[in-house]
């Protein structure tokens, strides 16, 4: 079903495939460390002083919850977090009240790609011009003047990853991206991020590619023999640049496609795998089997609730809406419970959006789910339900090492709330990224604005 | 192994709301958010009877025979009323055959009627009920033009009332006509806002000629119409006054033009979306026009809505607008139930608590013209309520009974049924055997 541009406003994500998906590379160097690889990460933190966040309800990420406790920041660093922290020449801030959790991480986002406004000159995230598109970055599309950044930071976003659509088989690398807007998407990339590769299920790619386009694949059966031909080329293209590495023959010419395919038979690059429907997760954990490949997130997944012991097994994790259902048919059977039941099964539950609004408060989607799950008694307490946005969702971009929870070590992205994160009524007060405030409710001088928004009176993402 | 709600997992001939005669009812010691004159009342009794709500107070003895419910501790509001959306006409989204909301063509527009396509047994209604939505406003909605060519026009039909339950569903068929300008008034003008707007006042004039000349019209001595004689027929309504004109338009210099149409005909004027209302709020408390708010609105999604903010439900309130909440895509059809989110939003943006159930309940029965039946709780309205077990409006609550019509909905959906075949993991046997 297409609805008119003007109604829907960002029509297009409908036309396409409304979930879509995106990575980054780091400061990367080449194989020899020598000269930085081509888009590699320009990220640099903004300036932050050290600041001592006191008397607050901290949710740490690692599943602690921690009465009037205190956060210190340093360096852009986490330095401890507990009672009584000494401030030495840090600012105090009196979070007395205030709730404090790491800053929130949103592993399927496609602003950049499909910013606002959402028009046609605009729509960047799906290369529907094959069903294989593995060469195909989506940091070579994002816009960073895109609004939506600056409202998501207003939700408590510090971290998101950034994807191709789902019109694609394989619809090509993921960025992962810090949270301040920059002048191009290299003054964004999350350093030493690895990229994803975004693969997608069922109706979108057979839709796209056999109704509207009259070619392959037309059928749930085409798309899986298309994964498998995709996998037995990059088998091959490997195989030859192996041997060639030994001296037995000529190196193939580059490929990117098949590089980006690699990559992932490699264990570098992560597959986020746009899924609806139980019986078709299964059969993408056959095929990831099949060629030796991990898949670490199925997002969408929308029946997830009914194959937790599969994901468990296997280590993947369920990303899900709270309660998106019915727009298309693989999406009829979608239940509030999804991610509950995935957590309380042992398997690795996180809470994405796929939306330029929902992305603004995913503590209020998992909130949802919270009320939900308790109606069946499922308890899943605040400081439980925080790792589905912040520690699990840096897990599956393979970032877990730098954010999502509140650690010494880690870096200093942190959301600090009114109130507590799961109540209707709470709004993000202050959001520091690298230990920069970037984000501030009552003093817009220190948001972002980004240049399309200059001039219109809504430009700081609901600060006053 | 946590509780299973197996006493739930009943045949899915139970999630029909049963048609018995309605019993009389009190339900007790419920602090109740009357939305009427009465404000909020702590230990209140309601009373319904037939249906009706025929006493709400407190110390209000139950007649005899009553079935009494206890809801100490609880909070009762009016059943919610989503103020635009399809359900009842749409299934799944991308499936075509189970779309019944879109008109094109030539032969009919002011005049299509989708409410004769509603189906009470959409699985939309009884998990937006259980959620304690308990009426619906379905529109017709312009989409793009099918595979022959036919487009959807500038006026796109009736916007009905439904309650959410099986029988007598329909509570006003045509409680308004649906029109479309700003940037989906110029795609289905023909390439500019101020065609769609020509459109409209053709329309209107020929309306007008046709009531006047309707004689000369049968023996075909009038000149050529631009729209049907259905259409012709079905304007009356919109320009005698006793309906409204609802239409789907944000930015704010197309608001002010609706307004100048709206005064120029004598019609009553819905907003509907109106991101950028707040910009001309003045100006519709003056004219006593209403919006639904897209409340959840804070981007520019296209050039129509430059200025969206999330406050603007409070600038609204604040300008004494009538508004109502749900005019955002999220809190449609199939997730109407995140109505009551939408107004927590708004009240985390400034808007007051009673205002924003106001916006949920009397506000949009208001501006359909339907407040004498339902909206609020007061003696003589329709026993529409709602049994809370805390802040309706909070993420984590959710109703204990709903009640339409005085009677007791199944608290059953087809996603509960999901939901507790899957949690019944005990069980050795496949999903479709449990």
């Amino acid at each position: 079903m297409k609805k008119i541009t003007i109604l829907a406003g960002f029509a297009w994500l409908m036309l396409a495939g409304c979930d879509m998906p995106g990575s980054t590379d780091g400061d990367a160097k080449d194989d020899n460390g020598d000269a930085p690889a081509p888009y590699a990460s320009q990220y640099a933190a903004l300036p932050s002083a050290a600041t001592l966040l006191t008397g607050a309800t901290v949710l740490t990420g690692t599943g602690e919850r921690m009465d009037g406790a205190d956060v210190l920041l340093r360096d852009g660093k986490i330095v401890q977090v507990g009672a009584r922290i000494s401030a030495g020449d840090a600012e105090v801030i009196d979070a007395k009240d205030m709730w404090i959790t790491p800053g929130i991480i949103d592993v399927h986002s496609h602003l950049g790609v499909y910013p606002a406004p959402g028009v046609l000159a605009h729509g960047d995230g799906n290369e529907i011009s094959s069903p294989n598109t593995a060469e195909v970055w989506a940091e070579h599309s994002v816009w960073p003047q895109d609004p939506s950044f600056v409202t998501a930071l207003a939700g408590g976003i510090t971290t998101l990853q950034i994807l191709p659509g789902s019109a694609n088989l394989f619809g090509g690398r993921s960025v992962t991206v810090k949270n301040v807007p920059g002048r191009s998407v290299q003054d964004m990339k999350f350093p030493g991020a690895p990229y994803g590769l975004k693969m997608a299920c069922g109706e979108n790619p057979k839709r796209v590619y056999g109704e509207i386009k009259g070619t392959a694949p037309s059928t749930r059966m085409g798309n899986v023999a298309g994964y498998r031909k995709a996998w037995i080329a990059a088998e091959d293209y490997r195989d030859k640049m192996e041997k060639a590495d030994n001296g037995d023959g000529e190196a193939p010419v580059r490929d990117l496609q098949l590089e980006t395919l690699v990559g992932v038979l490699d264990g570098e690059i992560l597959v986020h795998n746009h899924c609806y429907r139980a019986d078709e997760m299964a059969v993408m954990i056959d095929v990831a089997k099949e060629f030796g490949y991990r898949i670490s997130t199925f997002h969408h997944a929308v029946e997830a609730y009914k194959i937790p012991d599969l994901l468990a097994e296997n280590d993947i994790c369920a990303a899900v809406w709270a309660d998106w259902w019915g727009f298309k048919m693989e999406a009829y059977d979608g239940i509030r419970e999804n991610a509950a039941m995935v957590d309380s099964a042992g398997a690795c539950a996180i809470v994405h959006s796929d939306d330029e609004r929902g992305i603004q408060r995913l503590n209020q989607e998992t909130a949802k789910i919270m009320g939900a799950a308790a109606r069946v008694d499922i308890d899943i307490p605040p400081e439980h339900a925080i790792r589905w946005i912040t520690r699990n969702a840096a897990q599956a971009l393979g970032i877990g090492g730098s954010v999502g929870t509140l650690e010494a070590g880690k870096m200093a992205d942190v959301a600090v709330w009114d109130g507590n994160p799961f109540s209707v009524y709470s709004r993000v007060e202050r959001v520091y990224i690298d230990g920069a405030l970037v984000f501030h409710l009552d003093d817009s001088s220190v948001n972002p604005v980004t240049d399309f928004s200059l001039g219109t009176t809504a430009m700081t993402g609901g600060a006053k | 192994m946590r509780t299973l709600m197996k006493s739930t997992v009943l045949l899915a001939g139970t999630l029909l709301a049963g048609s018995a005669v309605a019993e009389t009812i009190a339900i007790t010691g419920a602090t109740v958010h009357t939305v009427a004159s009465a404000g909020t009342i702590e230990n209140a009794t309601i009373i319904v009877e037939n249906g009706n709500i025929t006493a709400v107070g407190a110390g209000i003895a139950a007649p005899d025979g009553a079935r009494q419910i206890d809801a100490s501790g609880k909070i009762v509001t009016p059943g919610l009323i989503t103020p635009f959306g399809q359900i009842g006409l749409v299934e799944v989204g991308a499936v075509e055959g189970t779309v019944d909301f879109v008109q094109r063509g030539d032969q009919f527009s002011a005049s299509f009627d989708p409410a004769d396509a509603y189906n009470p047994r959409s699985t939309l209604v009884a998990t937006n009920r259980i959620e304690g939505i308990t009426h619906a406003v379905i529109a017709p909605q312009a989409l793009e033009p099918d595979e022959f060519g036919n487009q959807s026009r500038v006026l796109s039909g009736l916007a009905s009332i439904v309650q959410l339950s099986d029988d007598d569903f329909i509570v006003e068929r045509g409680a308004a006509f649906v029109a479309n300008l700003g940037e989906t008034g110029s795609e289905l003008a023909g390439g500019s806002r101020a065609a769609a707007l020509m459109i409209l006042r053709t329309a209107f004039d020929d309306a007008r000629d046709y009531a006047r000349n309707v004689q000369a019209y049968e023996q075909g001595n009038r000149r050529k119409y631009s729209i049907s004689r259905n259409d012709l027929e079905a304007l009356q309504d919109l320009l005698d006054g006793s309906k409204p004109l609802l239409v789907n338009v944000h930015r704010a210099n197309d608001i002010s033009t609706a307004l100048r149409l709206a005064d120029e005909y004598d019609l009553d004027l819905i907003v509907m979306g109106g991101i950028e209302a707040w910009m001309v709020a003045d100006e519709l408390a003056a004219a006593d026009a209403s919006v639904i708010l897209d409340s959840l609105a804070n981007l520019p999604g296209n050039f129509d809505r430059l200025n969206a903010r999330l406050d603007a439900a409070a600038i609204l309130s604040k300008a004494g607008v009538r508004f109502a909440i749900g005019g955002d895509g999220a809190s449609q059809n199939h997730n109407a139930r995140n109505i009551t989110q939408a107004a927590g939003i708004a009240v985390a943006n400034g808007l007051s608590w009673n205002a924003a159930l106001e916006a949920l309940t009397l506000a949009p029965a208001e501006m359909y013209g339907v407040d004498d039946r339902i909206g609020s709780i007061e003696a003589g309205k329709r026993g529409d309520l709602v049994i809370w077990a805390a802040d309706p409006l909070e993420l984590s609550s959710f109703p204990e009974q709903v009640f339409i019509g005085g009677e007791a909905v199944p608290m059953e959906s087809r996603q509960t049924l999901l939901r507790d075949r899957y949690l019944d993991r005990d069980s050795d046997k496949p999903p479709a055997f449990r």
